[in-house]
């Protein structure tokens, strides 16, 4: 049986859990607070999950310390370093800032159940194969960087004992080369289902500071969802304002031009990408477009209804516009694909951002079909 | 559920020796324990405060995570725990060198000694594994009854006010005993009207015997007494262990004022160590040191010892550390007694050269530190053991935060003011001072508590929370006087808001 801390531990990823969607609002609207640390994990800050007490201010207190400087010299260091080795029962304020760690899997659970998303299904997509090789079995033959040296002392040793020339008294091992054992690898047949997002954002003059932060927020979330639901996820950045080019991701939420728009441009070089690096028929495929809702002209809206026709829909799983209000955007966008496609067209997405607090909402509403 | 076997063979023998060396050198202790356990027990005893069994609680658990998850990026790791219990356990870490199992040894004998003899644990229970284990089952079974989120929500709100406990109790003068047996008599007599049993067993095990009556239908429910009490509540003025006042007087269940109880009986139980700290640490720090370089190391093991010793004693431009100073403050101590540099005549001394060189040949150190640890805590350690020299050699200082450039900054090396600090860090180990000011504030049973200013303000954010526990407990308005930003100030929590007034 498992130690009752166990279940004391898991008490408190529940809890820790529940503050987190009951702060999801807080956590989105005010933007990256959680920390994507690398392996598909992120360090989700709680400030208030511990007991509450009477306890001194910190500021105020100041303290004393140990060590070389002058008046006036900064004190580095975190509190509590140099202080190792202890354990002593019954110490420990615990009064740190406390981060949790949350897996993809955790995070986009939390998120899938305060939306309640459905889950995605892979539609119309032939379902890729790969073979992979792991590294689970032993083998007699193979080079020497993967030895596996226990195991072929072992063998060693079972030919020795068997032989009769061990002695406990000398134990000495000598393995000869029939007793090398290697690591070997298996192949194994992995079915996967992959997906490509593509953002396309408007960086034209009118789009500002807090625009582009709901667009970061905004696909981290939409990024996270999609993690969990495919074995499998690119991701590809698009920037434009009257031409289009496609960027990393550092630079799609930094740059800013300015000067005209057309949005047909960047439409067209998501088409260009889809057609030599993704083929429809193995890829999920999403492309997303932000803007504040300008376009140049009429004709190049007219355009862009015609690329989406013709390519873009029928090879997407959904496409997705989401409108971010602006002092200076018309919105006329918006309205251009409102009259076109309504509310009816099954894979057309569109969602207005009115500020921060609506992210939210608009992730439930790009997320909420379960295309 | 045994995740802990004693040591044998080898380890058996080492422990032997080391316990040789303690007998010679003097130290008397409880008899001597070790376990030998693997990482993640020794991160569970340690979450639990080093015992195998308490309640549940999720509190625990967090500790547990976060100690698991430091040993798993290596930024920390426990080398040993010792707890204050006859027969004093202790536990081994089964992947240390046989060099850090020596050191541990040696550490451990010094603070068991420190357990037995030092008379801030003489009230202390040894058995306290069994009483951590009964407290575990009766909280299980409230659960198990009243509802796991219903108990776990009164923990909760009962823990946040841990830290409000007279550290005087852990001692009675004459006058506050027969104050208590006064009252104790009373309500003694008033349960007596009401059918309880007379009995001198402890507040906790008595309501959790109410407890079970009540369940089989002997006792009628709400015993009228809380209700009668009010004058009586007055007598509280000036009560710091508001814990037990709430346990006696606050209009609540008997299996919560029986939790009360039980978390404010290990409250106790932990104070005297953290009372004792700086003394406890350097004291065990002194004997391992003095062991380990005179008896048990063999030469070979000299570097090793010389980086795991190093680490330990490792000095922090934030914080004292109390192994550092504890041992370093009784070497000091040994050598002054040694040379006879104390006392009337050595301090009037100005001739710097004689004080330099002073020397009566007293070889009284030894013995003097042997009865420091015996009589002394942190404070009365501090306040009469840290000279100028010395802080002046450990270059000791005090900092404060510099609004101007928002950090912290070294402020003074003055001996005054370091010695002020380190004591005001250690009055009432470590926590503000509040007591019970009226339990009838207002003539409406209201409660108004008190913050006994001492220069230091209040966490507010913090406050707020926990006055709203305490409504949670006593249900009536909560009040809190204190001083912020040099205004004095009420807070009060009514129930519905929080609000704050100058006073």
């Amino acid at each position: 049986m498992d130690h009752p801390i166990k279940r004391d531990h898991a008490r408190f990823r529940k809890i820790v859990k529940g503050k987190i969607r009951d702060n999801l609002r807080r956590y989105i609207s005010e933007g990256q607070q959680i920390i994507p640390k690398g392996d598909d994990s992120f360090k989700v800050p709680m400030p208030s999950i511990d007991i509450p007490r009477f306890k001194f201010g910190d500021k105020s207190q100041g303290g004393s310390g140990q060590g070389k400087g002058e008046k006036g010299d900064p004190v580095d260091g975190e509190p509590g370093e140099g202080e190792p080795g202890q354990g002593e029962a019954g110490e420990g304020e615990g009064s740190k800032e406390l981060e949790v760690e949350m897996n993809v899997e955790e995070l986009a659970k939390i998120l899938g159940e305060e939306l309640s998303l459905p889950n995605i299904e892979p539609k119309g997509k032939k379902q890729m194969s790969s073979t992979v090789d792991k590294y689970t079995s032993i083998g007699t033959v193979g080079p020497d960087s993967l030895k596996h040296l226990k195991r072929t002392y072992k063998e060693a040793l079972k030919r020795q004992m068997s032989m009769g020339t061990y002695d406990p008294m000398n134990p000495r091992v000598i393995p000869i080369r029939k007793d090398y054992r290697f690591r070997s690898s298996d192949s194994k047949v992995e079915m996967q289902n992959a997906a490509v997002v593509i953002y396309m954002m408007d960086v034209s003059g009118s789009m500002g500071e807090e625009q582009k932060e709901i667009v970061r927020t905004e696909s981290f979330w939409i990024n996270l969802w999609l993690k969990s639901q495919y074995k499998d996820i690119e991701v590809r950045y698009i920037i434009h304002d009257a031409t289009a080019k496609e960027v990393d991701e550092n630079t799609f939420f930094r740059t800013r031009e300015s000067g005209g728009t057309l949005i047909s441009s960047a439409f067209k070089l998501c088409q260009e990408i889809i057609e030599s690096d993704y083929n429809p028929a193995e890829w999920n495929i999403y492309p997303f477009h932000f803007s504040d809702g300008d376009n140049w002209s009429a004709d190049d809206t007219k355009f862009c209804l015609q690329l989406l026709d013709d390519f873009l829909l029928p090879n997407s799983n959904m496409f997705c516009y989401g409108q971010v209000e602006s002092r200076y955007g018309s919105g006329q966008f918006y309205k251009d694909l409102f009259q076109k496609y309504g509310t009816d067209k099954e894979n057309v997405i569109l969602s207005k951002i009115k500020n921060k607090e609506a992210i939210l909402d608009s992730i439930k509403d790009f997320l909420g079909k379960g295309n | 559920m045994l995740r802990t076997k004693p040591i044998s063979g080898d380890l058996l023998e080492l422990q032997r020796t080391v316990q040789g060396y303690a007998d010679d050198y003097g130290l008397s202790y409880f008899p001597q324990i070790f376990e030998m356990c693997d990482y993640d027990t020794i991160n569970i005893l340690a979450a639990q405060g080093g015992f195998p069994i308490r309640y549940p609680h999720w509190k625990f658990g967090m500790d547990y995570d976060q100690l698991s998850k430091g040993y798993r990026y290596g930024v920390q790791k426990i080398y040993e725990m010792v707890i204050n219990t006859d027969p004093c356990y202790a536990y081994l870490l089964e992947v240390n060198s046989r060099l850090d199992q020596k050191l541990v040894m040696a550490h451990v004998y010094g603070h068991n000694d420190f357990f037995k003899n030092n008379l801030w644990f003489s009230t202390t229970n040894r058995r306290m594994m069994d009483v951590m284990a009964n407290n575990g089952t009766k909280m299980r079974r409230y659960m198990e009854r009243y509802g796991q989120n219903n108990v776990e929500a009164f923990i909760d709100k009962v823990l946040s006010l841990e830290n409000l406990i007279d550290i005087n109790n852990l001692f009675e003068t004459s006058e506050r005993k027969s104050k208590r047996e006064k009252i104790e008599e009373k309500y003694r007599e008033e349960q007596e009207v009401g059918g309880y049993l007379v009995d001198d067993r402890s507040e906790a095990l008595k309501s959790f015997m109410r407890e079970n009556q009540r369940k089989a239908g002997d006792i009628e429910i709400n015993p009228p007494e809380r209700e009668e009490l009010v004058a009586e509540k007055n007598i509280e003025k000036g009560n710091r262990d508001i814990l037990q006042f709430l346990s006696k007087y606050a209009p609540i269940e008997d299996w919560q004022a029986d939790i009360i109880s039980c978390i404010r009986e290990e409250a106790y139980y932990f104070l005297p160590q953290r009372i004792t700290k700086i003394m406890n640490e350097g004291w065990a720090s002194y004997w391992h040191s003095k062991i380990m370089t005179e008896k048990l190391m063999d030469p070979s093991e000299f570097i090793d010892f010389a980086k795991v010793h190093g680490g330990v004693m490792a000095m922090s431009k934030k914080n004292i550390n109390p192994y550092k100073i504890g041992i370093e403050l009784m070497r000091d101590i040994e050598y002054r007694w040694n040379t006879g540099r104390h006392g009337k005549e050595y301090n009037e001394c100005t001739n710097m050269y004689d004080r330099e060189n002073w020397d009566t040949k007293d070889m009284k150190g030894r013995e003097k530190i042997f009865s420091v640890r015996k009589t002394h805590n942190d404070i009365s350690f501090i306040d009469e053991f840290l000279t100028p020299e010395f802080c002046n050699r450990q270059q000791l200082f005090t900092y404060k935060h510099n609004p101007r450039t928002n950090r912290m900054e070294i402020d003074t090396r003055d001996f005054q003011a370091i010695k002020q600090k380190l004591l005001m860090g250690l009055t009432n180990f470590g926590s503000p001072i509040i007591h019970i000011e009226d339990a009838n504030y207002k003539n409406r049973k209201e409660l108004l508590i008190k913050h006994d200013h001492r220069g230091v303000d209040l966490d507010m954010q913090f406050a707020n929370e926990t006055l709203r526990n305490i409504h949670g407990i006593w249900k009536r308005p909560v009040t809190l006087a204190t001083i912020s930003e040099d205004k004095e100030i009420l807070v009060q929590f009514d129930g519905n808001e929080l609000s704050v007034n100058n006073s």
